[in-house]
């Protein structure tokens, strides 16, 4: 059985979910247009910093969110999941716009159905592009569940792809 | 040059080489044979009443499917059929494909000294699909001619580095062909979706 944590842990893990929360080192991951509504939620009349997260680092190595934005086509698929794997944990990957989160509109030879079936995604921004304020939104989910984690990082799987989608 | 001079000139040093030709709001196209390609091209680069100095763009059309298959659905996964567009009448109509061929390559010429454009269209067969490469007139044609052998499958003679430009290595077939399944996917890594 296991044991219940102890005060001193559970106010820690609060303390280290709460420091995490408001520092995230992003990679953005900019491939199509929705890079354009990106780069507005970043600048100062959004002003992504209010929650922490101004700082995009271009190194996969120093960042803690993955920003997927933009259409992924089957060649640029294992540079995106290369990306991924560098990054050290803890890290999160957010869905940026409706390409990377279904294939959107695209129905295709070249373009990948949704980036969660190459790697498991923490929050899904949908739009084309979406609004800076549905990825303010986002962004205040993905704190949400940064603070809700464990301080080991650990975090649940991320929930499975529909039967629909796998044949 | 004015569009049918242009179409002229052409025909009267080209008259076994040209099969067809028309001029449709505004734009001149000679179509002409393909074993005498080259010898039309470099004429109507060096040239100097047509100096055909930049070549805007090179692609090919498939036109197995053309005129055969109503309007496909927007979406292939949902079925819903697309309504084709009623057709306005028009005094001026569209003068059809080339040639019963399947492919047909084009090519968009402009003269930045005289401010005139061409349009050649080469009919290829599926059969021998494979034409001479512009690459020793226009170093612009090597990668819209891999990109034409990209989607197209078809092939460049004299082509120095013909290979895939767009797709990977390792795709099979070539996605712009009609006969390509539209729902065939040939990921990387990941399911295939």
């Amino acid at each position: 059985m296991q044991k219940e944590p102890s005060f001193l842990t559970s106010r820690l893990n609060e303390a280290i979910g709460w420091a995490r929360k408001f520092s995230i080192f992003q990679y953005p991951f900019v491939t199509a247009c929705c890079g354009m509504e990106y780069m507005a939620t970043a600048c100062s009349h959004y002003d992504v910093d209010r929650f922490g997260a101004g700082f995009p680092r271009f190194s996969p190595r120093q960042a803690d969110v993955l920003f997927v934005v933009g259409t992924i086509s089957h060649k640029m698929a294992p540079v995106l999941k290369r990306i991924y794997d560098q990054m050290a944990e803890p890290k999160w990957v957010v869905a940026f716009g409706v390409c990377t989160c279904t294939g959107g509109f695209y129905d295709n030879y070249a373009t990948v159905m949704g980036i969660d079936t190459i790697m498991p995604v923490d929050v899904y921004i949908p739009g084309c592009p979406p609004r800076p304020e549905m990825v303010l939104d986002g962004l205040m989910k993905l704190q949400d569940k940064i603070q809700d984690q464990h301080a080991t990082g650990r975090r649940p799987a991320p929930e499975a792809r529909p039967e629909i989608l796998e044949s | 040059m004015n569009t049918s001079s242009l179409i002229e000139s052409v025909k009267v040093r080209f008259p076994a080489a040209v099969s067809a030709f028309h001029a449709w709001r505004g734009d001149a196209t000679v179509v002409v044979r393909r074993e005498f390609l080259l010898e039309v091209a470099r004429h109507l680069k060096e040239d100097p009443a047509l100096k055909m100095n930049y070549l805007m763009d090179l692609t090919a059309v498939d036109y197995s499917t053309f005129g055969k298959k109503p309007a496909p659905a927007l979406f292939s996964s949902s079925g819903v059929a697309v309504k084709p567009a009623a057709q306005i009448p028009d005094e001026d109509p569209w003068p059809g494909p080339p040639s019963s061929s399947r492919f047909a390559v084009v090519y968009h010429f402009y003269s930045t000294a005289h401010k005139h454009r061409l349009r050649l269209l080469v009919p290829v067969e599926e059969t021998a699909a494979q034409l001479d490469s512009l690459t020793a007139l226009w170093p612009g044609a090597d990668w819209l001619e891999r990109e034409t052998w990209d989607m197209f499958g078809i092939a460049f003679r004299g082509h120095p580095n013909l290979k895939r430009i767009l797709m990977y290595e390792g795709f099979e077939g070539h996605p712009l062909r009609k006969d390509y399944p539209v729902n065939r996917r040939q990921p990387l890594i990941g399911p295939v979706n």
